[in-house]
């Protein structure tokens, strides 16, 4: 089009007063930050994707790793993760009735709402305490490495450990002597470091213990790396062979046969990468939702201080609304990407 | 000093409470909308084995219907269906067309890694 010159006139050039949006700043502004805070949610995802897509191991399995429930043990494949998305998706509904409410200039409405949207938020990010917490200690049984060379993650109810008898005095313990403290803990950090040979918990200072255990019921062997004999995508292993496999190699004495829980290193649910994600990806949305409890909270304080009912209108809550919506949203899709798929 | 080359917008987002109650009603066939969808899926998650042959269509469901409660969230909880189309359109097609790159470029290089490590080893 060179030569030819456009007619400016009022109705083309925008004169300043009325915006192309139609919205004030601050939305705008909320909105451009939103776009750029999705823009790096979704890049945490397509990455945690690119490492899934190209890992050699076979990935862990949503229902398999997230089957616990607060207080009822396990056996529960991801209800706890719903529960903690429908407690999002709740306050992000008590959070839209506080910006209506906002519309309405209706300061008990808006009260009323915003203080549900912050119960909300924190039992949220008490929920994901529990998920790390849980995630971190791991199951009882562990990811233990069979003597093939496989690697099986563990399922089925772990017998309870009675006592330990000791059988060979050390320096603290006597013969004959029943240790009933801290069973648990003192058996998984025996059997990660292979002081578990035959069925005797072997201790530092020289004592060893036998470990009066009951029976385990419905254990299932789930191959997770392929050795020699057993391979990924075979049949499970159960009962009796599968407690036979696993005591052979958690009695072995030999250390790093078994892996509890997750830390930056090692984790009993797969590849080293899945618990960074887990810790990176759902810290950060984690981190998000309590900023914004933080900032709600904040909010809620000018409401009840007027400061908005005197500005005539309640946009501030509208737009911290947004950024509470977003975080659902980026809930929404960090359930179906992390535990769903 | 009050200027007036600016439109105040924040003033004009009022509405009587006839309009709030078709609100509400809306909010309220939302919030059972997201549920039913939810529950949808962590119970097709919980019964249906990866292993299984419907594996494929359940994931792609998935995806499905992540995205329309994504729609939903978007347009109706965070209002941008009541905004301008202009304003819609800046926000929603540059992150579009650079995330729809980005899945593909991920995807289509992780296959990559994955057949070079298969042939040449860790």
């Amino acid at each position: 089009m060179a030569g030819h010159t456009t007619q400016l006139d009022a109705k083309t050039l925008w004169g300043g007063k009325e915006s192309p949006f139609q919205t004030s700043y601050g939305k705008l502004m909320m909105w451009f930050f939103l776009v750029s805070d999705a823009l790096t949610f979704s890049g945490l995802l397509i990455a945690y994707g690119f490492t899934r897509h190209d890992a050699q191991d076979a990935w862990p399995i949503g229902e398999e790793t997230f089957n616990s429930m607060p207080f009822l043990g396990h056996g529960y494949p991801l209800l706890y993760v719903a529960l903690m998305t429908f407690i999002l998706i709740v306050s992000s509904v008590t959070m839209v009735l506080a910006v209506e409410a906002g519309h309405r200039m209706d300061r008990k409405g808006v009260t009323k709402w915003m203080i549900a949207t912050i119960i909300g938020g924190f039992f949220f990010v008490g929920s994901q305490a529990w998920e790390w917490s849980h995630f971190i200690h791991g199951s009882e049984f562990g990811k233990i490495e069979l003597a093939d060379g496989s690697q099986a993650i563990v399922k089925g109810h772990f017998g309870e450990i009675k006592n330990f008898t000791v059988i060979e005095a050390g320096k603290h313990h006597k013969v004959g002597e029943v240790m009933k403290d801290d069973l648990m803990h003192a058996f998984q950090h025996a059997a990660e470091k292979g002081h578990l040979e035959g069925g005797n918990i072997h201790f530092a200072d020289g004592t060893v213990a036998k470990i009066n255990k009951a029976k385990d019921h419905e254990m299932k062997l789930i191959i997770k790396k392929s050795g020699s004999k057993n391979v990924i995508g075979g049949k499970a292993i159960t009962g009796a062979a599968a407690e036979k496999l696993y005591y052979e190699a958690l009695y072995s004495g030999e250390a790093n046969r078994v892996v509890y829980g997750a830390n930056m290193k090692q984790n009993e649910y797969g590849p080293q990468q899945y618990a960074q994600f887990f810790f990176f990806i759902t810290g950060f949305h984690g981190f998000h939702v309590f900023s914004g409890v933080v900032i709600n909270i904040i909010i809620l304080l000018g409401v009840l201080g007027g400061t908005y009912h005197k500005r005539g209108h309640y946009e501030m809550v509208e737009k911290t609304g947004l950024y509470w919506h977003f975080v659902d949203l980026v809930w929404v899709f960090v359930f179906t990407f992390f535990y769903l798929i | 000093m009050e200027r007036d080359d600016l439109i105040e917008y924040s003033l004009h987002n009022h509405h009587d409470e006839a309009t709030g109650k078709s609100i509400r009603k809306k909010i309220v066939q939302v919030t059972v909308l997201l549920t039913i969808i939810t529950t949808v899926e962590v119970f097709l998650g919980a019964l249906i084995k990866q292993s299984s042959d419907a594996w494929a269509y359940v994931k792609w469901s998935f995806i499905v219907m992540t995205l329309v409660k994504a729609a939903y969230i978007v347009m109706v909880f965070m209002h941008l269906g009541d905004e301008k189309k202009a304003l819609r359109n800046v926000i929603l097609i540059p992150y579009a067309i650079f995330i729809a790159y980005l899945i593909f470029i991920g995807l289509w290089e992780a296959t990559e890694v994955a057949a070079a490590w298969k042939s040449f080893g860790f």
